[in-house]
């Protein structure tokens, strides 16, 4: 099978790198890159005028099987991803039951293998249950196809359990994401604790429930030497932070999802529950520290926190409604509109924090965009614009605070193994 | 008439649709002390109450405003609904809708349900309370008594103390009593004063004397339990000494201050018997005026239709 991506201009983000040419895949594998190929046989896309980039990674998605089919499976999931422009995501271990042993990790990749429209890549627990307590086998889970740990949606809040997580997972060579948060001082909260969660009567979660998580997981890495990756940093102290530790020279690596660099706590005015995540939408001066971080490199990663659910569990009381927004398909957009049209990053700095940045977070061979490398190909279109319509989401969950909104950037065509995932129809 | 299907919140209410239902609530007050309370204004039309929390003297309240306009009332109450056989919010209301009514009064215990409701259903919505958010009518009700008793509520001082930050009452008084041209004071424990409610544009003390010095109004609010279970504040004992009005802290306040409260009182805790007995209280007359002014926005809600 050959396929021929002609006239696309190519962003290598490993070599940083802008360039015209056309790309030839041949079977799974990049076969060329070079100007004016014409080859016999080939299956051709003209994508003039485009971006073709290595294939998008998701470093943080949450694909709901197995346990709760009835919001996302792995093949809407990973449809879903395809759609929006994604080759590759890590799922999260928030399952039922748990991905804390080898069997639900060969469960997960053996879906994939048999219904995944992209690749996928399990991320393990880091406690049995992720209740906290006993560490999970995370060398039987490395074994199995894990490429991470995180008990994310829960914070491991026991000090010493994160301490030991952090040495042993060191001791494998593996990377740690943790979910930050405090949860007694974000106990029952919907929203961030400010101005507007005083108005509208409902508890709030303080900044301070991610920041005292987040320093104290930089002590314990400092002092272990685990590379730690903190998950959707939401506040300006986060950034801080991280940004400290990383001028001390710590192997801490962070990301932020595109809610939290576009919107703040003021949507939730109304009560949408499509608003309602976690970490929740915070203020304005957040979101700009979140920018900035993106901006100066202190967040290495935009990941989605793809979280879809079931549309009658978000039709409740706000404080009924479970946390999350369904992502995937509008991460492109938001990059593009929020970010890169407004020049917080440059094409190439989106396309690092979205491709080599997640892939070298998790030691995968991905994000690459070279003869030999993987055939994981996305081309976008930045001038085309497409208004957020959660009626044509593909993935089960439709809850997105961004209905309606126009977007700039929309992928057309989505390349997994040298097989089209994705092309877009209009 | 008030061009508006809802009365969720009196934060996104402007004076003059305020003063016309405080003006109308005094034609109601007149029915009221009629001997045969009774005027055909709603009849014919079905007012639903519908309370996910315990309530006697809101829910009492807007039963009757709703018989004295002569329309049938149905009340639901959660713990004998199917919303304990597990009916979510929604289709709770879509199936009472179905089953025809005019007007939904809900009660419930989680900010923004009252949003939600008059999202989802055709019928009019009163938020009878909603968790921490507002209580409109317990405002309206507020402002009618002070207008009554004080003739105009531009330039009176109003002092709320308590529990703030839990208050769907502070809320609704802040916004009511703020538009209408009052300056609002609210003070409480740190631990209880929500984070940016100054920017609402009130006054915030922890300090109780300072709060109260030359109030017009001295709103006290009620104090609960659980909240020291919580961590709040340590201990009743403590909140009484720090908080709690009695007669040498009413003093500091203008001599023909009116005192007021919610209900139900914790007598001793936030305040002393004497003082919700004094000649200054008026606590009753808070009661007696809630049905005039839950008439007065049932009429202006639904009564001017064709029915």
């Amino acid at each position: 099978m050959k396929l021929l991506i002609k006239g696309g201009t190519l962003i290598n983000p490993d070599h940083k790198k802008i360039f015209s040419a056309d790309v030839l895949i041949i079977d799974q594998k990049i076969a060329a890159l070079d100007h004016n190929l014409e080859i016999d046989g080939a299956v051709v896309y003209d994508v003039g005028g485009k971006l073709v980039l290595p294939g998008l990674i998701d470093l943080h998605a949450h694909l709901r099987e197995p346990g709760f089919e009835d919001s996302e499976t792995i093949a809407t999931g990973t449809m879903a991803a395809a759609k929006g422009g994604f080759t590759s995501l890590a799922c999260m271990p928030n399952t039922n039951p748990v991905a804390d042993n080898s069997s639900v990790i060969a469960y997960i990749l053996y879906k994939a293998c048999q219904e995944g429209k992209v690749n996928v890549f399990p991320i393990g627990a880091i406690t049995a249950g992720s209740k906290g307590e006993q560490l999970a086998e995370m060398a039987d889970l490395k074994e199995a196809g894990a490429v991470a740990f995180s008990d994310d949606g829960r914070c491991v809040s026991n000090a010493a359990v994160m301490y030991r997580a952090m040495q042993y997972a060191r001791m494998i060579n593996m990377p740690v994401i943790d979910h930050c948060e405090d949860t007694r001082l974000s106990a029952q909260g919907a929203m961030h604790e400010g101005y507007y969660s005083t108005l509208l009567g409902l508890k709030g979660i303080p900044a301070a429930a991610e920041e005292v998580i987040v320093a104290r997981d930089l002590v314990l890495a400092g002092e272990t030497g685990c590379r730690l990756h903190i998950a959707h940093v939401s506040t300006a102290g986060s950034v801080q932070l991280i940004r400290q530790a990383k001028t001390r020279g710590l192997k801490v690596t962070a990301e932020a999802t595109p809610h939290h660099f576009t919107l703040t706590d003021r949507e939730v005015t109304g009560y949408d529950t499509g608003t309602k995540v976690n970490p929740p939408l915070r203020t304005l001066e957040d979101v700009n520290a979140v920018r900035q971080g993106l901006r100066d490199g202190t967040i290495d990663v935009i990941a989605t926190d793809h979280a879809p659910h079931a549309q009658e569990k978000k039709e409740v009381e706000y404080d009924n409604a479970p946390f999350g927004i369904s992502g995937l398909e509008t991460a492109v957009g938001l990059v593009w509109t929020e970010l890169v049209n407004t020049e917080i990053l440059s094409p190439l700095e989106a396309v690092e924090k979205m491709t080599i940045n997640p892939a070298r977070i998790l030691g995968i061979s991905k994000g690459l965009l070279a003869e030999g490398a993987d055939a994981d190909l996305t081309v976008i279109d930045p001038a085309r614009t497409e208004i957020v319509d959660p009626a044509k989401f593909v993935s089960k969950g439709r809850n997105t605070p961004f209905a309606g909104r126009t977007l700039a950037g929309v992928p057309v065509l989505t390349i997994v193994g040298g097989k089209i995932a994705f092309e877009y129809a209009g | 008439m008030i061009n508006r299907k809802n009365l969720i919140g009196l934060q996104h209410f402007d004076p003059p649709e305020i003063e016309l239902i405080l003006d109308t609530a005094v034609a109601m007050k007149e029915i009221v002390s009629r001997p045969i309370r009774k005027v055909p204004t709603l009849r014919g039309r079905t007012v639903m109450n519908l309370f996910y929390e315990p309530s006697t003297r809101t829910r009492t309240s807007f039963e009757l405003a709703a018989k004295f306009l002569n329309a049938d009332v149905i009340n639901i109450s959660s713990s004998a609904s199917s919303v304990v056989k597990g009916e979510s919010l929604k289709d709770t209301v879509r199936t009472l809708e179905a089953m025809g009514t005019d007007i939904v009064i809900i009660r419930h215990p989680m900010a923004g349900a009252a949003n939600l409701l008059a999202g989802w259903t055709g019928a009019a919505v009163i938020n009878a309370g909603d968790g921490a958010h507002e209580h409109p009518t317990q405002g309206l009700l507020d402002m009618f008594t002070v207008r009554e008793k004080k003739g105009a509520l531009e330039g009176l001082k109003i002092a709320i103390i308590g529990d703030i930050l839990h208050s769907r009452v502070a809320r609704s008084d802040i916004w009511g009593f703020l538009k209408m041209g009052a300056r609002v004071s609210v003070c409480g424990p740190a631990t209880m004063l929500p984070i940016g409610i100054e920017r609402t544009g009130v006054d915030v003390y922890c300090n109780v004397d300072k709060a109260l010095e030359d109030a017009d109004v001295i709103i006290m609010l009620r104090i609960q339990l659980e909240r020291q279970k919580a961590g709040l504040f340590p201990s009743l004992r403590e909140y009484a000494r720090l908080f709690g009005l009695n007669r040498e802290r009413l003093s500091l306040a203008k001599k023909d201050a009116l005192v007021m409260h919610p209900g139900p009182m914790n007598k001793g805790v936030e305040i002393s018997g004497e003082v919700a007995d004094s000649l200054q209280s008026v606590i009753n007359e808070q009661v007696t005026n809630g049905v005039a002014v839950r008439m007065a926005v049932l009429y202006l809600l639904i009564g001017g239709g064709d029915a």
